[in-house]
């Protein structure tokens, strides 16, 4: 028979196990095949940065005005430097780009607004987020309204055009990607045999294909004198794409809820809507954080296709810089410029959901 | 309004839940036969029975968690009907505790306890908080008001279903094994919550395996096997004197060890 008298104190652990040393001894040198891997991967990472970074950086030329100024070895951003209104505004008229700067500005002011917890009113600023902002940005960007002259949107182009589809589309999908996804959870068969049809239409069809159909065969539907501007139907085009892949996620994030979560909010009177809005998807949403970024991602990638349809977003001005007789041979500066915009952007998204998930755990772990 | 209503059309000798003739089937299964039960104000009963019996399909049935398909269910006065806004009317006044407490792992214990008064009911915040406040109090869990349910232990998490429920004045409560899944040490203090809304009059239906509990405050006992209600009886002639053999063999096997 055992009996323990006195509780044991608790002991810091032994020093070999906490530390950097400890670290890099269990991490990366934790056996002579790992020391070696260690040692090889470094090697490989010095011969591959050190050029980059020297055509990148050291050799590059960043100031002038025309190719001649780009003299030396590495990347010539004297292009970039020279096309960037282009890029990230398109044709838009040069005398008018106040007002998209204004609009980039107010959008990035109520990001950030609604992004950092500590500011108050966020209510109130969501709902002008919602409303407020598209109308603004609309009278603003097309024009038409207080005196300001219209620019008709084949001017819009650049990062401008990139972020509008990309923004109205996931603005857009998601509600409608919510709507498809409770009604195809429906018991109602009609509501539910359209979200069936209509999910599976748009997730089995090409997006290029899409944007083709919405651009060359849905002006020979409509009636004569009746034209949807361009932007327009490469809108409502992504739009209704993504949406349908955002209720696939939506419906996986559903599925996962306990189905007394439901119960014990029927019980307590709530009606349909108020279960869904209240209880399930507050929690749907959360848990699929990581698939609603993953897709909006992918969206924001996926409007460089509108370059088919003749729309010029920042990956296709680049593109069409390129041709510019001035400037040939340097389609690596503007690749890779492309290619450092659509990263920022991606990037930032993806670590806002890190973030945000982080911040919305309350109730699996402790 | 639409319980002050419901109140007004209840007289003191009609029963506060009455199911005549209620059958019910899970696709070829038969899971509730014939069940006839009147229960009636501030009475209360405690149903028990093997898993599989029925038992708590039948007390689901009263809030429409589950749809009979033959025989009538009427609720303080009100039939339960397909209508949506006549069962939303009844899910009011009738309170529901689970066996896995169901609470809302995105809110706080007072979330919890307020978000239906407040958006069904229409109360103002302070004044659900207030009255929310009040019965964890009575559940003794107050202090942990502002946690997450996931930061409870499952008795503290069951007190504040309990609590959940109250917040909507119910008229009758329904306990679906609401001990059933706690550790041994945290069944007493559920109880006690229990036997004390029991001595306030409150009516209530529980599907427990919690005998001491029925000795104490049940005023009938029902064993169900099969679907069916065996028998019925008030807790002293039942547990001293049972009448059918099956509810015997049940009873010692519960009892036994």
């Amino acid at each position: 028979m055992t009996i323990r008298h006195e509780m044991l104190p608790e002991r810091p652990a032994p020093s070999l196990t906490v530390g950097p040393i400890a670290w890099l001894r269990a991490n990366l040198f934790s056996g002579p095949v790992n020391s070696v891997f260690t040692l090889l991967g470094l090697y490989l990472l010095y011969i591959l940065l050190t050029p980059t970074i020297q055509w990148a950086f050291i050799n590059a030329d960043w100031i002038g005005t025309s190719r001649d100024d780009c003299s030396r070895e590495g990347a010539c951003w004297v292009f970039v430097n020279a096309r960037l209104p282009q890029f990230i505004y398109g044709l838009y008229p040069r005398a008018e780009l106040w007002r998209p700067n204004v609009v980039f500005a107010t959008f990035a002011v109520l990001i950030a607004w609604l992004a950092i917890p500590r500011l108050p009113f966020k209510r109130w600023v969501t709902l002008i987020a919602l409303i407020g902002f598209p109308l603004f940005a609309y009278a603003m960007l097309y024009g038409g309204y207080f005196g300001l002259p219209v620019v008709e949107t084949h001017r819009w182009g650049g990062l401008m055009l990139t972020l509008v589809l990309a923004v109205v589309g996931m603005v857009a999908a998601l509600p409608i990607g919510i709507l498809l996804a409770l009604g195809r959870r429906s018991q109602m068969p009609i509501v539910k045999s359209f979200c069936v049809v209509f999910i599976e239409f748009w997730r089995g069809v090409p997006l290029i294909t899409i944007l083709f159909m919405a651009s060359v065969m849905l002006p020979l539907f409509m009636p004569t004198g009746v034209s949807v501007d361009r932007l327009i139907r490469a809108l409502i085009g992504i739009t209704l794409f993504q949406s349908a892949y955002m209720a696939e996620v939506i419906r996986g994030g559903l599925q996962a809820i306990p189905k007394g979560q439901e119960e014990a909010a029927a019980a307590l009177g709530m009606s349909y809507w108020r279960r869904m809005g209240l209880i399930v998807l507050p929690q749907a949403l959360k848990m699929m954080i990581p698939g609603i970024v993953n897709t909006f991602i992918s969206l924001f990638k996926d409007t460089t296709l509108v370059m088919i349809i003749g729309l010029f977003d920042l990956l296709g001005i680049v593109q069409a810089a390129l041709s510019d007789s001035r400037w040939l041979g340097f389609a690596v500066e503007g690749y890779v410029f492309a290619a450092f915009l659509f990263w920022i952007f991606c990037f930032s998204m993806s670590r806002y959901s890190q973030y945000l998930e982080r911040k919305l755990h309350t109730g699996h772990k402790r | 309004m639409n319980e002050q209503a419901m109140q007004s059309q209840v007289g003191a000798e009609t029963p506060m839940v009455e199911m005549r003739g209620v059958n019910k089937w899970y696709g070829d299964f038969h899971v509730l036969r014939d069940i006839d039960l009147k229960v009636s104000r501030g009475e209360r009963i405690v149903i028990c029975g093997p898993s599989g019996s029925g038992k708590s399909t039948l007390i689901r049935c009263i809030n429409h968690l589950e749809e009979h398909q033959q025989g009538e269910i009427v609720v303080g006065g009100v039939p339960l009907t397909q209508d949506v806004k006549r069962i939303e009317q009844i899910r009011r006044s009738v309170g529901m505790v689970f066996q896995h407490f169901n609470l809302f792992p995105h809110l706080t214990v007072l979330e919890n306890c307020c978000i239906s008064p407040m958006w069904v009911q229409r109360k103002p915040r302070r004044e659900a908080e207030a009255e929310a406040m009040k019965y964890l109090e009575r559940v003794q869990i107050a202090e942990q008001a502002r946690k997450y349910p996931g930061q409870l232990s499952g008795g503290q998490q069951q007190r504040v279903a309990i609590a959940r429920s109250l917040c909507m004045h119910p008229e009758v409560m329904l306990f679906d094994e609401p001990t059933s899944a706690l550790d041994p040490e945290m069944i007493k203090e559920v109880l006690d919550v229990m036997v004390e809304l029991a001595r306030e009059g409150m009516t209530m239906l529980c599907v427990t395996h919690e005998m001491g509990f029925a000795k104490t405050v049940a005023d009938r006992v029902i064993f169900m096997d099969q679907g069916q209600i065996i028998e019925e009886n008030a807790p002293e002639p039942f547990f001293n004197d049972p009448q059918s053999e099956r509810t015997r063999l049940f009873l010692s096997q519960i009892l036994g060890h």
